[in-house]
């Protein structure tokens, strides 16, 4: 190629001529890149729709006591489960130190009889077992999730095994004596 | 042309292994680039913009539709309500592909006023009739996508076109359809190839590019960089008047996003489909209007060759011919600036197909412009027969019996001559 | 050359504007007189209290025969419903859900979240009941029609008594001056006080019309402020950018000879 260009002549701009005015126009044009993008990340928030998903009712007048149930909420399962004496009894008298997430179970429940916990493995996502009759409960007579070997308890507390904190308690409130309202 | 010498160790480390450096460096810095290149240079870098703007809102888009007959049109409204900024998403890609069509046009227009498909650019302007090819091919599917009635009844008569050509035609068309109708499955697909097609068009726009640096810009003299003193070099100096071209663009571009935005659409779009029901006046999209009007044009039979097949293959032909005309062209100079026939000729094609455009907005039995006796589909016909004659016999004989003016001895000496008249 | 440029670009302005005009109102019936909008220009915005009575005309009115799928009761916030007011015209729908425990579905009162459920319960049952003629979605009539709300406006207030002298009106058929073909299968919806005010608003057939096409181009453009908010806001940016990015072009070949 014979010919070569003026990039190393006269019309060269000064490296030290980065005046006021094109680091200015720099920034500006920056700062309106960026903000350009905001609503494209925005847009892959939840949108208004699945932010306004309805609360579920749920009729909980035909759980047996020492069984549970699972319902879909947000596309979730929530356990339901209507405990027995002993699970109470469990329950309420573990010591706080021994527990990874110490929580009382008084703080976890609205009614005593009553657990209600969102059935997802606080580790990595799974669905613990044993809310149907005859799955595994761990060793702690709550769930125990298939995946990585976590116990929760019958209050739904983690107590051993690689999750890091109690299965979550959502949003709830008893609408009567047999009909609760989640979320 | 040397390899440049990478003082960052880490720049350097990695130009060693991948000269991606010193190939951003090689074009910014030492491609040559003409000095006297006017705003109709800004319209390429535009619609790579523009291209660019168009798959980033594409992918968003994507995330919340639904290809599926049942809720394509609810899910395109669920963006347009519920979806965080979906409306400027939808809104910027709605646009933006007339956008993308108004860059390419002027670009087109531009390269044939100065001649740049003219030896050695053969190459780059074919590729660039591609890229116009698959853009009109990503724009007709993705219009479908919203699944309104404009899309169904666009998507039913072009696939419909197909069936013009004898004994395949209706194999063809069922292929394409998936079944006996536009249906599901063509929705479907058509969503597929509207998410592939960008991708095709961006490994065009890769190959324009290559050629065009291989045989460099044309310029509004015609004339090719002689000396050093012709050029400059592509940073800083088109970085920035790019960048000046494209804010004055967007403005114009966001203007219509953001206070016009159905300006370019059809109202009956957002009446979802309906196969049993054909909208009265179905139309394209502004930017195949005059395609459609060559189409439409020819209601007659030649040699028993049926309107119908005739009309498709002229439609067809409109585009195809593009590729032919370096050889049509028998002019010895580039730029229309030194040809004072041509260039009126130039002027009358532009005119012709914004004629062509409006023959194809209106009924066949309009009265073009309102003036009476005078029915659109006549029109339509001089105009499409004026637009393949100015390639076929304009151009080879304008080329051959006309004087051009002198041209300047180098781009450097036309600067200065006009800078001296200013 | 510099005169050449300006010829092709006058030519092509020329072209496009006289072209796009004709075009326009070339579509069928006549065109409908433009109205004055509160959301017209760079800053409109919508008048609440108008929308909102628009919405009545529409509940009152229009409900019984047209649906309006693509509105949440939630989305009546955007006409300044607040979330209580909301709950209440939720809860007087009924909306049907299910399946239940065992298996059948059943009716509830609506809750935020719920859409307008649909007059007909399938477009089959709509035909049925209006002499063959489906009535449209409302959802999105102000942005589906030529000259949207002003159509809206037009067709509400287009009703002939009678077809003109020689016009063949088709049995259970109506004369809208402004209905493309002007036979329309609809009865006039709207009348001097056909839904009772509690603003003082004069409740003429006119004032319902306009309130109840203001209210459906809200349903068809919810977006509106929002967009005209943000747009003047990105185009007076937009504005300082290109104007510096001239200066600096200017700076950068201001010793070039081009």
């Amino acid at each position: 190629m014979s010919q070569s260009v003026q990039s190393s002549g006269e019309h060269q701009p000064d490296e030290n001529r980065r005046d006021f005015l094109t680091l200015a126009t720099t920034a500006v044009g920056v700062v309106g890149a960026g903000c350009a993008l905001l609503p494209f990340v925005d847009s892959m928030n939840p949108s208004k729709d699945v932010l306004a998903l309805a609360s579920v009712e749920v009729n909980i007048s035909n759980i047996p006591v020492g069984q549970a149930i699972k319902v879909m909420w947000r596309g979730k399962p929530v356990f339901i489960r209507h405990r027995t004496e002993r699970e109470i009894t469990e329950a309420e008298e573990v010591s706080l130190n021994e527990l990874v997430d110490p929580q009382t179970d008084a703080s976890r429940v609205e009614k005593k009889e009553w657990l209600i916990v969102v059935g997802v493995c606080t580790h990595l996502g799974c669905i613990p077992m044993g809310t149907a009759t005859g799955e595994p409960r761990g060793d702690y007579d709550g769930w125990y999730c298939p995946c990585h070997g976590s116990h929760y308890d019958s209050s739904g507390r983690i107590r051993k095994g690689p999750a890091p904190a109690n299965l979550v308690v959502p949003e709830y409130t008893f609408v009567s004596d047999t009909t609760v309202k989640i979320g | 042309m040397s390899a440049p010498v990478w003082n960052n160790k880490v720049v350097k480390w990695v130009d060693d292994r991948l000269p991606v450096f010193s190939m951003l460096h090689h074009s910014a810095y030492e491609y040559p680039t003409p000095k006297n290149l006017s705003y109709m240079w800004n319209f390429g870098s535009l619609a790579g913009f523009v291209l660019v703007t168009m798959i980033l809102s594409g992918i968003f888009l994507a995330m919340n539709y639904t290809p599926h007959a049942d809720m394509a049109f609810w899910s395109v409204e669920r963006i347009m309500r519920d979806v965080n900024y979906g409306w400027l998403i939808r809104y910027i890609h709605m646009n933006g592909a007339s956008m993308f069509f108004i860059c390419v046009y002027i670009h087109i227009f531009r390269g044939l006023y100065y001649g740049s498909y003219k030896a050695p650019r053969e190459m780059l302007w074919w590729i660039g009739i591609l890229i116009l090819l698959a853009m009109m091919a990503t724009a007709f599917m993705g219009y479908v996508l919203p699944w309104g009635q404009m899309s169904f009844w666009g998507a039913t008569v072009i696939t419909n076109l197909f069936t013009a050509f004898p004994v395949v035609g209706e194999s063809i068309v069922q292929l394409l359809w998936g079944g006996f109708s536009v249906a599901n499955p063509t929705l479907n697909r058509f969503f597929s190839l509207h998410y592939l097609m960008p991708f095709v068009i961006l490994g065009l726009v890769v190959l324009h590019v290559w050629a065009l640096h291989t045989v460099r810009s044309n310029n509004p003299t015609g004339v090719e960089i002689k000396t050093p003193q012709d050029a400059i070099a592509f940073h800083p100096y088109y970085t920035i008047k790019d960048l000046f071209g494209m804010g004055v663009f967007l403005i114009f571009f966001l203007f219509f996003v953001f206070f016009a935005p159905d300006f370019f659409g059809e109202p009956d779009n957002y009446i979802p489909a309906n196969p049993l029901v054909t909208p009265p006046h179905i139309v394209p999209e502004w930017y195949f209007l005059p395609f459609y009007a060559i189409l439409r044009s020819i209601d007659f039979s030649v040699f028993g060759v049926p309107a119908k097949l005739l009309g498709v293959l002229a439609m067809f032909a409109s585009i195809i011919i593009l590729f032919v005309i370096p050889w049509l062209d028998t002019s010895k100079v580039r730029s229309s600036k030194y040809r004072p026939v041509y260039k009126w000729f130039f002027l009358i094609l532009f005119i012709d197909c914004f004629i062509l455009g409006y023959c194809g907005k209106k009924a066949p039995d309009d009265y073009f412009m309102g003036i009476e006796g005078l029915k659109v589909i006549t029109v339509g016909q001089l105009a499409t027969l004026y637009y393949f004659a100015h390639f076929l016999v304009v151009m080879p004989l304008v080329g051959k019996l006309e004087r051009p003016k002198p041209l300047p001895a180098s781009i450097s000496q036309s600067v200065l001559k006009e800078g001296a008249n200013a | 050359m510099r005169k050449f440029a300006l010829t092709a670009i006058a030519a092509a302005f020329a072209l496009t504007a006289f072209t796009g005009g004709a075009a326009k109102a070339a579509g069928e019936g006549p065109v409908p007189e433009a109205q004055e909008w509160s959301w017209h220009g760079l800053f409109g915005t919508y008048d609440r209290a108008q929308l909102q009575r628009g919405f009545q005309v529409y509940k009152n009115i229009c409900a019984g025969c047209h649906s309006l799928r693509f509105i949440a009761f939630r989305n009546l916030e955007g006409i300044g419903f607040n979330e209580d007011q909301i709950k209440a015209i939720a809860a007087e729908y009924d909306i049907e859900d299910g399946p239940n425990d065992d298996g059948d579905m059943f009716t509830r009162p609506g809750i935020a979240s719920d859409y307008f459920p649909s007059p007909f319960p399938n477009s089959k049952a709509a035909a049925a009941s209006n002499g063959g003629a489906i009535p449209p979605d409302l959802s999105l009539m102000a942005k589906a029609r030529m000259h949207g709300p002003d159509y809206i406006v037009a067709l509400m207030t287009g009703y002939e008594e009678e077809a003109p002298e020689g016009f063949d009106l088709a049995d259970g058929k109506y004369y809208n001056h402004y209905f493309p073909g002007h036979q329309i299968s609809m009865a006039p919806p709207l009348y001097d006080e056909a839904v009772e005010y509690t603003d003082g608003t004069p409740m003429t057939l006119e004032q319902h019309a306009h309130d109840v096409a203001a209210f459906l181009n809200w349903t068809a453009q919810p977006e509106l402020e929002a967009r005209k908010s943000l747009g003047w806001k990105v185009m007076l940016f937009l504005i300082v950018l290109t104007v510096m990015l001239y200066a600096v072009k200017r700076k950068i070949w201001r010793d070039v000879e081009h």
